[in-house]
């Protein structure tokens, strides 16, 4: 089963490098892997998506305690979770194809963020089956280019506390 | 204060009790050399091969529990460091390994013994550093000593590129490090040892099956306690052994593949097994989705990754293994059952059945070719009064030191388990011995591991560390030659070794002393003799080419399921022609 995993890291030189080589070293795989610094620049959030049955995913997070850069692991499937991730698809079109590109990119509340006579780039955001939906519409007109960020993910706030917030603060208020 | 980095080095090891180190020089660390040079505190002991410093630092760590310290140079100097990083990571032996580096403006640029020291040790060790500025080596190398000596103990490197070395800095040394990503948690869950507790009163056949993380948590006291206290058997790894007395009614010996009858029985037929601090190796567990099939699984220890790894864990218990024990045995002393020990009347009448059936034995003919039982069993009787440390090569050889070598107490037993390394146990008996000056250190060797690491025997000589080596020569890398027989119809590929070197006149060569024995009635004598040395000793013992070593479990297979014998079916090779005619040739070709 896939799952997506939040890893707060030390941001420093070596570290990705640590965390690669724990998958490679036991045979696991990455399927995504996106990595920027937090708030805090001391340090940097890995979204990693990888397969693997109840076991593997458990030494996985194991593993991932275990390496010493490592601060927070977060198995993001255990709670409900909002995933994105960007496309930059660079399409030919011929003349009579760029109306249809548009329209694709509408569809899917793409955005054009290059034109050329002969190139449309489309910018795609969504959950991985918006972006694969997109892209493979947009594959017979012939796409040219395509890069994908890879997924990036945060866990859902629960709602009990969603609620029970701005009450404390209409309190603190008066 | 400025002081050099290199000063800085030897001030943070002063801080640290280090006491001695072992190493060899090279351009890069010439000036830590140097100033090592110039004081008296810290040990220097020059090694010919940087793989002899590593394994020298794991035996000395392995033996006081405190950490091994090795500093090499850089490239060929820190890749051959690796084997011993590896080794000590397998085995979780606290070694801080200190590596010259080229100048950090030569970083990158393949300069001359440049090589990528973290990079490369990345994946074998517990962590590494490297030092890119004097002013934070300091709080680096607290760190490193920190993280191997806590948690699951394991080797960590420090790199530090020759500028820094030369360069002045500020000296800070911090009495304490508090790492965010690093907490080792030493407290077992409560809940989880009642669950244990609980479970321990319910067992009818239960088993302690331990491992080398007792004797790292110095929980050897511990562990006898609970076992006398609940009157349950006990297996030890090869890690294990001495960490539980082998002489105790309640010892079953070692466990495993090579372990003993009574032991994989018992683990196998068992409905709970008692992990402490052990990892459920492979060549422990056998076939694992048929290991103790019947069995409900406590596991104790300090690594969570251990863990659910490889076997089905029902109570696990993350924790350091002393004080979670000494939790378990408060609990079980609150909680008493007499009941239990009642119940498992039944269980020891069933082990001491499998003890009787098969006890680790062999038999010598006086006129016959030395068995290489006789020979432990001969340097056991000899030593045991004497409380040695005893260091072991990979092989044959260290399984017969397991299974006749009868370990009383922990940190006497120096071997390779995890990556069964050939030619660790000649620099790791140094390494006890440079700790030990007056202890009696034995290294129990096969003549091909021996080789591996021989020139260490020039470090023995000059720095007075009389270790005892006992070679039994088979002539032949004796466990390969075993599974050829067993498994390739004896073909011997590359197994047989010849007739050379000439143990003895090696030993002469080194300036130390050569013995050898070529029959049995020869052996007490050649004992007797290496033990009144004041020397480092060779003593080459001409045992039967043969022999195999069992019981044996082969690789995959179920734990009760031991070859006890030479099967009938096995079909024995050709026996070598030596391609050199020396002394040994007589008793390689009668065998």
């Amino acid at each position: 089963m896939e799952h997506i995993i939040s890893v707060l890291v030390e941001n420093k030189f070596g570290v990705l490098s640590r965390v690669a080589n724990l998958f490679s070293g036991r045979g696991y795989n990455i399927e995504t892997l996106s990595v920027a610094p937090t708030l805090d620049p001391s340090m940097s959030m890995m979204t990693i998506v990888t397969q693997g049955d109840d076991r593997i995913i458990e030494q996985i997070v194991k593993q991932l305690n275990k390496v010493i850069d490592v601060i927070k692991v977060v198995d993001l499937n255990e709670a409900e979770f909002v995933e994105r991730e960007t496309a930059l698809i660079k399409i030919h079109t011929r003349q009579e194809d760029r109306a249809e590109a548009l329209r694709i990119a509408d569809i899917f509340r793409g955005k054009v963020v290059d034109s050329t006579p002969t190139t449309y780039t489309i910018e795609v955001t969504g959950d991985v089956r918006k972006v694969e939906a997109c892209i493979n519409l947009l594959q017979p007109l012939g796409i040219k280019e395509l890069v994908r960020t890879g997924r990036v993910a945060i866990a859902r706030e629960p709602v009990r506390q969603a609620v029970a917030q701005p009450r404390r603060i209409l309190k603190e208020e008066k | 204060m400025k002081l050099t980095g290199a000063e800085i080095f030897v001030e943070c090891l002063r801080r640290e009790g280090v006491k001695t180190i072992f190493g060899l020089p090279g351009g890069v660390v010439l000036k830590i050399f140097d100033v090592l040079h110039q004081q008296k505190d810290i040990e220097v002991i020059l090694t010919r091969h940087e793989a002899g410093a590593g394994h020298m630092a794991e035996g000395y760590a392995k033996a006081t529990g405190k950490p091994g310290v090795a500093l090499v140079t850089s490239g060929p100097g820190m890749t051959n460091v690796v084997t011993p990083l590896v080794d000590a990571y397998m085995d979780s032996v606290p070694i801080v390994v200190f590596t010259g580096q080229v100048p950090t403006h030569l970083i990158g640029n393949d300069a001359f013994q440049e090589a990528d020291n973290v990079g490369i040790s990345r994946p074998c060790t517990k962590y590494n550093f490297l030092v890119k500025d004097v002013n934070d080596l300091g709080q680096i190398i607290k760190e490193a000593f920190y993280i191997a000596m806590t948690g699951r103990p394991g080797p960590v490197l420090v790199d530090i590129p020759k500028d820094v070395a030369m360069n002045k800095g500020e000296f800070h040394y911090p009495d304490r490090v508090s790492i965010r990503g690093y907490s080792p948690t030493y407290e077992g869950n409560k809940w989880q040892i009642k669950q244990a507790v609980e479970a321990i009163h319910k067992a009818r056949k239960p088993i302690i099956y331990v491992g080398g993380g007792a004797i790292f948590s110095n929980a050897h006291e511990e562990l006898l306690e609970l076992a006398e206290l609940t009157q349950i058997p006990v297996d030890m790894t090869l890690m294990a052994l001495g960490a539980f007395p082998g002489s105790h009614p309640l010892s079953l010996g070692m466990m495993g593949m090579h372990g003993s009858y009574a032991s994989n029985m018992a683990v196998h037929f068992s409905d709970l097994v008692i992990a402490i601090g052990a990892r459920f190796d492979d060549r422990v567990t056998g076939k694992v989705s048929e290991f103790c099939p019947e069995a409900k699984v406590l596991h104790i220890d300090i690594d969570p990754t251990s863990i659910r790894k490889n076997v089905h864990v029902d109570i696990p218990i993350v924790g350091d293994v002393k004080t979670v024990l000494r939790e378990l045995i408060a609990m079980l002393k609150a909680t008493p059952n007499g009941h239990s020990i009642e119940q498992r009347k039944p269980w020891w009448t069933q082990v001491n059945e499998w003890k009787a059936k098969h006890p680790l034995t062999y038999v010598q003919p006086p006129d016959a070719l030395i068995k290489p039982q006789y020979v432990i069993d001969r340097l056991y009787q000899f030593t045991k009064d004497k409380d040695p440390i005893v260091s072991t090569d990979v092989g044959q050889h260290q399984m017969w030191a397991a299974q006749h070598f009868v370990l009383n107490k922990p940190r006497r037993w120096l071997t390779s388990g995890g990556l069964g390394t050939m030619g660790f146990g000649m620099p790791a008996a140094l390494g006890a011995q440079a700790a030990f000056r007056d202890k009696l250190v034995l290294c129990i060797a096969g003549d091909g591991s021996f080789q591996m690491n021989m020139q260490e025997m020039a470090t023995a000589v000059v720095n007075k560390l009389p270790v005892k080596v006992f070679i039994l020569n088979n002539h032949f890398h004796g466990m390969v030659r075993q599974w050829q027989d067993l498994f390739y119809e004896g073909r011997y590929a590359s197994s047989y070794l010849d007739t050379v070197p000439d143990f003895v006149k090696l030993a002469e060569a080194f300036n130390a002393v050569g013995l050898r024995a070529k029959k049995a009635d020869e052996v007490d004598g050649v004992i007797k003799e290496a033990l009144k040395a004041d020397k480092p000793v060779i003593v080459d013992i001409e045992v039967d080419p043969y022999e195999n070593c069992y019981p044996m479990i082969p690789a995959g297979g179920c734990n009760h399921e031991m070859i006890l014998e030479d099967p009938p079916e096995m079909k024995r090779g050709e026996k070598p022609v030596p391609k050199v005619a020396g002394e040994d040739k007589d008793a390689v070709l009668t065998a």
